[in-house]
């Protein structure tokens, strides 16, 4: 096998790979921070402003971390440094 | 497909480049600039307003309203930079649904931007509230070992608020365009309308951190006189 199959499929492997590890854990701890928003506002109705705010900006402080997964991936895939060298390569050939 | 509008250029000239970013940031720009000039030039305080007049007092409101709850002080200070920051966003984020329309967020070098404004903005209002010194001194706070960790953190979290904004709004864009290919007849509608409250509650987000940031750098001493006040007055009731 030659290194742009090589790089190629690995870059496609590790761009699922990233978002398939990366979101699902984000994922759970977001899920975690609703759901102890939401019985926190079933407690107290009267401080359901306070309360979402405050979920709104930790879920998104969470989120990032799923995001950087993404870009990753989107980088990976559609500007990938690696790939981009070695058609440079073929190219000059 | 461009992951981001800076990889469209209209026109070049040597290194110096029009890319979709600038041309759609001006129109941005230009979009809200008109749209007050038309609103403010026939302000009244009769008890019937137009209703741009309406809309825009009561974004303001709005946003005052956000700031007194979230720092607890005037909120006229910080009114200017998070209601620019947070208007800017949300237009670019909303205006997504036009077509041929590509958000400036998108780029990454506008939200850099963006994120580099709170840098400058979070020791600028630290310092103006506290003095040069007393806010150089809140880096060697809790004690001086946590230095590293305090410029550390100051850098990351500009980092973060920039990924973070790009990356939403790029996974939009990108999401609509891979549908299109897809399956090309409602869905990249639904997915244009979570676009829709994603860029809001970002565009929201984006402030609130900035916000949240630079009440942190101006409230610090606050709340040790705070403290030391109570102390005091339980000396005098105690």
């Amino acid at each position: 096998m030659d290194s742009v199959e090589l790089i190629g499929m690995i870059s496609i492997i590790m761009a699922g790979a990233t978002v398939g590890i990366g979101a699902p854990i984000t994922a759970i701890g977001e899920g975690w921070a609703v759901s102890r928003a939401m019985s926190a506002l079933a407690q107290q109705p009267d401080a359901a402003p306070v309360i979402t705010r405050a979920m709104f900006i930790g879920v998104a402080l969470v989120e990032s971390s799923a995001i950087y997964c993404f870009v990753v991936s989107m980088i990976l895939i559609f500007a990938n440094p690696f790939w981009n060298e070695i058609l440079a390569i073929a190219g000059g050939q | 497909m461009e992951i981001t509008p800076d990889s469209i250029v209209y026109w070049q000239a040597g290194p110096i480049k029009i890319s979709a970013t600038l041309v759609f940031t001006w129109l941005v720009m230009a979009l809200m600039v008109l749209a007050s000039w038309l609103v403010t030039r026939r302000l009244t305080t009769d008890t019937t307003l137009s209703r741009g007049q309406n809309l825009l007092e009561s974004i303001v409101e709005g946003i005052q309203e956000q700031i007194r709850d979230v720092t607890e002080q005037d909120p006229d200070r910080f009114l200017p930079f998070i209601g620019t920051l947070f208007l800017f966003i949300a237009t670019c984020n909303v205006l997504t649904i036009v077509p041929g329309f590509h958000p400036p967020t998108g780029s990454l070098s506008t939200t850099a931007a963006l994120a580099l404004c709170v840098f400058v903005a979070v020791p600028v209002y630290g310092i103006a509230t506290h003095g040069f010194f007393k806010y150089l001194k809140s880096y060697l706070s809790p004690s001086p070992f946590m230095l590293p960790m305090n410029v550390l953190g100051e850098l990351t979290r500009t980092v973060a608020l920039a990924i973070r904004l790009f990356g939403n709004i790029m996974s939009g864009s990108m999401i609509g365009a891979i549908l299109l290919a897809v399956a090309p007849l409602f869905f990249p509608i639904l997915m244009d309308a979570l676009g829709l409250l994603i860029g809001l509650i970002q565009a929201y987000i984006f402030s609130i951190l900035s916000l949240v940031f630079i009440a942190s750098a101006t409230r610090a001493h606050e709340e040790q006189q705070h403290v030391e006040a109570s102390t005091a007055n339980e000396e005098i009731y105690g």
